[in-house]
């Protein structure tokens, strides 16, 4: 299959290792993948923060860069959200019917929905012998319901020991602009979510968001906490020695 | 009233509120997802009461009018106030009437909502709250924090201190235990039952096809305040008409399950108009509009107008849990306030334009809501409503400059790219060992306790293009 990959701005250029093992593991599994060059933002930024008409630009111009795509892949669960949950919403505040027909031709899937749902895999044929704990981030298990997908792809990790975390569903506390807007409270949640990590003993906290995991992280790394962050992705893609 | 971000910052230094609000709506979470998971078909019944609120506020002239006609066929009079003044005035000119200069009252966010224990008193008016929660605020000068339990973040070791110090008849034995402290304000509060003329009470739902009030409460004060008192006056919001009987068999189950995780809440008062020898000679009700009205003219905000005020989304909320109710200012805490509230009073001052972006948007109060409000989706449309407001400012904020430039930016490609470019090296050079520590400007709050990673040299776009030329 050829598939579209839609990297989100800020894995392009702060995580950009995210991208490039979806590509490698893709691949690996013997699928052709292809990056849309005129792909920059999705405008989720603009949305959820209430700059409206600007996000609907944006999710215009992400609509003309995937058009014709087989399938769209979003190794980014609140990327995909703002397409498939956020699109007809920001087509709604735009009065752009237009809009709403394109996103809906769109078919984008976030990566473990993709690798369950369309390629049926959950044995990616990864092997990573680390203690690992997973943050369901709130975009991937509330607004697109991706459910035990991420599990059942870590449970099939050869090496690999999976801790469960406690409180799991509870948001980091990142929320986009929350974060400088609110950020008193913002740590005060990201405190408690680090304590949780932290009881695990695990080495790494992976999730499929990289916002969250920057969040998580960047709280893990002012403390020193010990634990790495990564995302779900560079997980699936280790092999380890050949 | 401060900026939410600012109220929070005491509240998050407040240990005791803290931990108050942390054990008391964990337990109420508790009880509440066990009491919805117990009833089978929850979620048929989520949409079902969605279904009626919608259809009500669709209708709501209608609905109305047959509420007038109803309670004035009945014995009761109507009052419509288009807002919190006239609604304070209206009450205020009924008590007086009454020859009243004490009124016993029944909790009640609608009068929260219109200030009325304030007005009454300017007016010469004590106004004595009846629910021990509500009193417990009262006594302790006070203000509420939580829709249903308005003194949780008081602990029961204070309201004991809180009782002792201001009710003589309390005694120096006073336990904490809850039956203690329920039988000592009893004691207080017969007395005033019995001497008091008039009740002021709010209503959890009218029934339009009779002019019935329906009051739930667990500690039996609201049906006293219904039923001792010659005058009766009741406030409630125009959104809180369902059209008939039938359609409480829906919220009996919805509301009681969601707001106390009680199968039944303890008492339930319907009360109609006047019976002579039985109850109050005098009944009036208090229609507020108070901007509900705008609220449902705006199609995605009018949503927040099916809300009957159970508290489940605040009691789910991480912000809440961790800021408090004050911090969302006197009218509406949680999410059901942050969607509320600026609708009521607008986004004009800033306190209020700081509501709707008081939320992660996790999402954990639209998996609970009885009545199915997408809180997530109401707050970035007021979002909009905000920046809306913004972009008419003679002088642009930075915010709007940031973002207009921003999505200037990433509107094209070439742009987009070179930005990155500039950003990365920029970004680099703040860097210490692969992170960053402190950043300029409006992403300094994020560097108050987070560190941000260095973008790597190359950005996934570069590598791409290197792999693939
Ligand atoms: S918004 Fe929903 S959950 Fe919150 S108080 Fe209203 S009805 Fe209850």
């Amino acid at each position: 299959m050829r598939v579209a990959l839609s990297v989100a701005c800020f894995d392009d250029a702060l995580f950009p290792g995210t991208g490039k093992a979806v590509t490698v593991l893709l691949e690996r599994l013997g699928h052709e993948v292809a990056y849309p060059p005129g792909q920059t933002c999705c405008g989720q930024i603009h949305w959820t923060t209430g700059y409206h008409r600007e996000a609907a630009d944006l999710a215009r111009a992400y609509t003309a860069a995937f058009e014709g795509c087989e399938v769209v892949v979003a190794p980014s669960a609140s990327c995909a959200a703002t397409v498939r949950d956020g699109y007809p919403r920001i087509a709604r505040t735009a009065r752009d019917p237009g809009l709403a027909r394109a996103a809906e031709g769109l078919a984008v899937y976030e990566l473990t929905e993709f690798l369950v749902d369309v390629l049926g895999v959950t044995d990616v044929g990864a092997y990573f012998p680390h203690r690992v704990t997973y943050h369901p981030s709130c975009q991937s298990a509330r607004t697109l319901g991706v459910a035990d997908r991420p599990l059942r792809l870590l449970r099939a990790v050869r090496g690999l020991d999976l801790v469960e975390l406690p409180a799991a569903g509870e948001c980091c506390g990142f929320g986009g602009a929350f974060a400088m807007k609110n950020s008193d409270v913002s740590v005060a949640m990201v405190a408690d979510k680090v304590r949780h990590v932290r009881d695990t003993g695990a080495d790494v906290v992976c999730a499929v968001d990289n916002s969250c995991l920057a969040h998580i992280g960047g709280a893990l790394s002012r403390l020193r906490g010990g634990v790495r962050t990564m995302h779900l992705a560079e997980i699936l893609a280790e092999t380890g020695p050949a | 009233m401060p900026k939410f971000a600012a109220a929070a910052r005491s509240a998050l230094a407040d240990t005791g509120l803290r931990r108050n609000l942390r054990g008391g709506i964990a337990a109420a979470r508790e009880r509440e997802a066990a009491a919805a998971a117990e009833l089978g078909g929850w979620d048929d019944l989520r949409e079902a009461g969605r279904a009626i609120r919608d259809a009500a506020l669709l209708d709501l002239d209608a609905h109305l009018e047959e509420l007038e006609r109803a309670v004035t066929e009945a014995g009761g009079t109507v009052h419509w106030a288009a807002d919190a003044a006239e609604a304070c005035e209206i009450v205020t000119g009924l008590v007086r009437a009454a020859g009243a200069d004490e009124v016993v009252k029944a909790s009640s966010a609608t009068t929260r909502e219109i200030g009325l224990t304030a007005a009454l008193a300017r007016a010469g008016v004590t106004a004595r709250e009846t629910a021990l929660a509500d009193l417990a605020v009262q006594l302790g000068d006070d203000e509420p924090s939580h829709l249903l339990s308005p003194a949780l973040h008081r602990d029961r070791a204070e309201i004991r201190e809180l009782f002792r110090r201001t009710m003589p008849a309390a005694g120096p034995d006073l336990t904490d235990d809850p039956a203690g402290l329920a039988a000592a304000v009893r004691v207080h509060l017969r007395e005033r039952f019995l001497r008091a003329r008039v009740a002021v009470t709010g209503a959890n739902f009218l029934v339009a096809e009779t002019g019935t009030l329906v009051v739930l409460e667990s500690e039996g004060n609201a049906r006293m305040c219904l039923t001792l008192p010659g005058t009766l006056i009741s406030v409630a919001g125009i959104d809180k008409v369902v059209p008939t009987w039938a359609d409480m068999e829906v919220f009996l189950q919805l509301l009681p399950r969601s707001s106390s995780g009680d199968r039944m809440t303890p008492y339930v008062a319907t009360s109609t108009g006047v019976t002579a020898g039985d109850g109050p000679r005098a009944f009036h009700l208090v229609l507020l509009d108070n901007g509900r009205t705008r609220a449902l003219a705006d199609e995605v905000g009018r949503t927040a107008l099916r809300c009957i005020r159970c508290s489940a989304c605040m009691n789910v909320c991480p912000v809440y849990e961790r800021a408090g109710g004050r911090a969302y200012g006197p009218v509406y805490p949680g999410p059901i306030g942050a969607i509320l509230t600026p609708q009521l009073r607008g986004v004009d001052s800033a306190a209020d334009a700081s509501l709707p972006y008081a939320s992660t948007l996790c999402g954990a109060c639209a998996d609970v809501c009885p009545v199915k409000i997408d809180i997530p989706d109401v707050l970035v449309h007021l979002r909009g409503t905000v920046v809306e407001s913004r972009r008419r400012r003679p002088v642009p904020p930075p915010e709007l400059m940031l973002m207009r430039g921003l999505a200037w930016t990433m509107g094209d490609p070439r742009r987009y790219e070179t930005a990155l470019r500039r950003g990365t090296r920029w970004a680099r050079l703040l860097s210490r060992g692969g992170r960053i520590r402190r950043l300029p400007g409006l992403l300094g709050k994020w560097t108050e306790a987070r560190d941000l990673p260095a973008p790597p040299s190359e950005s996934f776009r570069a590598w791409w293009t290197r792999r693939r030329p």
